[in-house]
């Protein structure tokens, strides 16, 4: 429990230089049953899934809002809804599969069957059988659907909120954040396929991991001994006005090898005796006019919408307590793309992913200190690189965005919960 | 089916003993000399049965040479970040697809359990090769080994070959 005078310091601390956050809030259950009510269940929109994932009229997926499962559906006239994954009935699963194409969705236990919409049609046994049972004669079907989220796509990306006050999703995620899925869904897509990685870690270590171009240079060799990413390239970290969602880009194109082996110093990750054998790993295609060729688009409080050199993805996160995630990745390339282009992308996926040469350190960057705050009750972190302030910055060496994540998850969720 | 012919026995027995070996290489931790079961010109892959059951080919590890290979195994030696941790492949039978007079077609299911640091050891990855393996040089060599794996949800990482 804190005390009072360590509140204090939480508080002075923030305002003042550098952001403190207290390792409770990774391990403390009531912090994450918090964050199910007011984040994922809240004033929030949650990414389920791409447009494309369901193309056609009755394709579905099933996924998760936080914890909560839901189903994506296309209906017959090409919208997209999210519903829970629960029946009205006695709430068991409505749909069991991960993805499919069905004309309606029907429970298996009692036959409660639902449109693509989540409108209950269909109660076997309704008016009884050979004039015994049925349901009440004041039974009314249109109380009885699937809970219905709001659904808005943009760009081809759907996202659902279970809130009916907060604002539209297009105002949610902010210009910077809509330019931006809009530059990379830029044209027709195809998906190429799924990863999913279960890490043993608090859902919000990732978030600070997809905020922070500090580490992205210090921890990861491939970027930085190859050039992929340093902190020294030209880019920016942004933030949209409420500074809950992170945009970090960089151009490869900026560096100058001599320079940064000058700054990385003796650093591990700057590497100049580190040879690949077959460099066609690396050998890939400038795709945007901009010559950016890394975007982490971190958007609150579920997604990461990326460019690595020429891999496209998005990130989802699925809560699993206070300890455990499971990120899913959605590889995409362009309907476009011609074959050299397709090879390019499933080659250079090896980087990234569970398995990928830059992403799988990620995982181990969220375990190492899920394993080191387990118990912890009052100390924090001390988050300050760059000024220490939710600010932009024009620059890489900074750990901004992170704080303007942590301003936002204060006044949703809050830093002192009182144990219940 | 009647009785396999000697050579068949043959084929059967060489696929079987490649897979026997790639599995104790690996699991030996003698990682360098695993890229020398591979031809030069050969392709690995570690793909998901979620994504190879709907003719996708996103990959979780994809080399087309025999020099990415060994690019994986400098990267885990030097370059990559992931948890201390082993290996323990158990392999079923390899049965034989076909085979004409330079490639033997073969699969055979595998289980790794994956032990930590902390000593707990679990079920890290299941499912099956696919391999097609040229038996004309001197010794066999893989020219193509697809893991096709049901565990598609990866704890944490995966660094190591499977």
């Amino acid at each position: 429990m804190a005390t009072a005078q360590q509140t204090d310091n939480v508080k002075q601390d923030t305002s003042a230089a550098g952001c403190r956050v207290p390792y409770r809030v990774f391990t403390d259950r009531q912090y994450y049953e918090r964050e199910q009510e007011n984040i994922f269940k809240g004033e929030c929109w949650s990414f389920v899934g791409l447009e494309a994932e369901v193309p056609q009229a009755g394709d579905f997926k099933s996924t998760f809002v936080g914890e909560t499962p839901v189903i994506l559906t296309r209906d017959s006239d090409g919208g997209v809804h999210v519903v829970v994954n629960r029946c009205a009935h006695r709430g068991a699963l409505v749909c069991r599969e991960m993805r499919g194409n069905r004309a309606s969705l029907e429970c298996v236990y009692h036959q409660w069957a639902y449109d693509l919409k989540g409108n209950l049609i269909g109660v076997p046994f309704r008016r009884g059988l050979k004039g015994q049972g049925g349901m009440p004669g004041d039974f009314d079907m249109s109380q009885h659907n699937l809970r219905q989220l709001r659904t808005e796509s943009v760009g081809g990306l759907v996202f659902a909120s279970f809130s009916e006050t907060v604002e539209s999703c297009r105002d949610f995620l902010g210009p910077i954040v809509v330019e931006q899925i809009e530059r990379i869904m830029c044209k027709p897509i195809t998906v190429l396929g799924d990863q999913r990685q279960r890490i043993h870690g608090n859902w919000k270590l990732y978030a600070e991991n997809t905020r922070d171009p500090y580490h992205a240079s210090l921890l990861h060799l491939f970027h930085n001994t190859f050039g992929l990413y340093r902190s020294t390239q030209t880019g920016k970290a942004l933030m949209d006005a409420s500074k809950r969602h992170s945009l970090l880009y960089s151009i490869a194109a900026s560096n100058d090898d001599a320079a940064d082996k000058q700054a990385y110093g003796d650093s591990r990750t700057f590497d100049t005796e580190f040879k690949l054998q077959d460099m066609s790993l690396l050998k890939g295609r400038q795709e945007f006019d901009d010559n950016i060729t890394l975007v982490i688009l971190a958007v609150y409080p579920n997604l990461v919408l990326q460019q690595i050199q020429n891999t496209l993805a998005v990130r989802q996160t699925v809560t699993y307590g206070p300890d455990e995630f499971e990120l899913v990745w959605t590889h995409f390339g362009y309907q476009d793309d011609d074959e050299e282009m397709q090879a390019i992308r499933l080659k250079q996926t090896n980087l990234i992913g569970p398995a990928g040469l830059i992403s799988m350190e990620d995982g181990e960057a969220v375990e190492i200190v899920q394993n080191a705050i387990v118990g912890e009750e009052r100390a924090t972190s001390y988050i300050a690189m760059g000024g220490g302030r939710a600010e932009d910055a024009d620059h890489l060496v900074t750990e901004g965005a992170i704080i303007g994540f942590w301003d936002n998850y204060r006044e949703m969720v809050g830093f002192d919960l009182e144990p219940t | 089916m009647g009785l396999p012919s000697l050579e068949q026995m043959q084929l059967q027995h060489v696929a079987a003993q490649l897979n026997a070996l790639h599995a104790e290489l690996i699991d030996d931790d003698r990682l360098e000399e695993w890229p020398d079961l591979f031809e030069e010109k050969c392709r690995y892959s570690v793909i998901s049965a979620e994504n190879h059951n709907r003719s996708l080919n996103l990959a979780a590890v994809f080399c087309d040479s025999r020099g990415m290979l060994v690019d994986r195994i400098v990267s885990l030696r030097r370059a990559n970040i992931f948890p201390a941790h082993a290996y323990r492949h158990i392999l079923g039978p390899t049965r034989v697809v076909s085979s004409n007079e330079q490639i033997v077609s073969a699969q055979t299911n595998y289980v790794v359990l994956m032990t930590r640091n902390d000593g707990q050891t679990s079920i890290y990855n299941s499912g099956k090769y696919i391999d097609e393996i040229d038996f004309s040089g001197d010794v066999p060599r893989f020219v193509s080994k697809t893991a096709i794996f049901d565990t598609h949800l990866i704890d944490t990482m995966m660094v190591r070959p499977i």
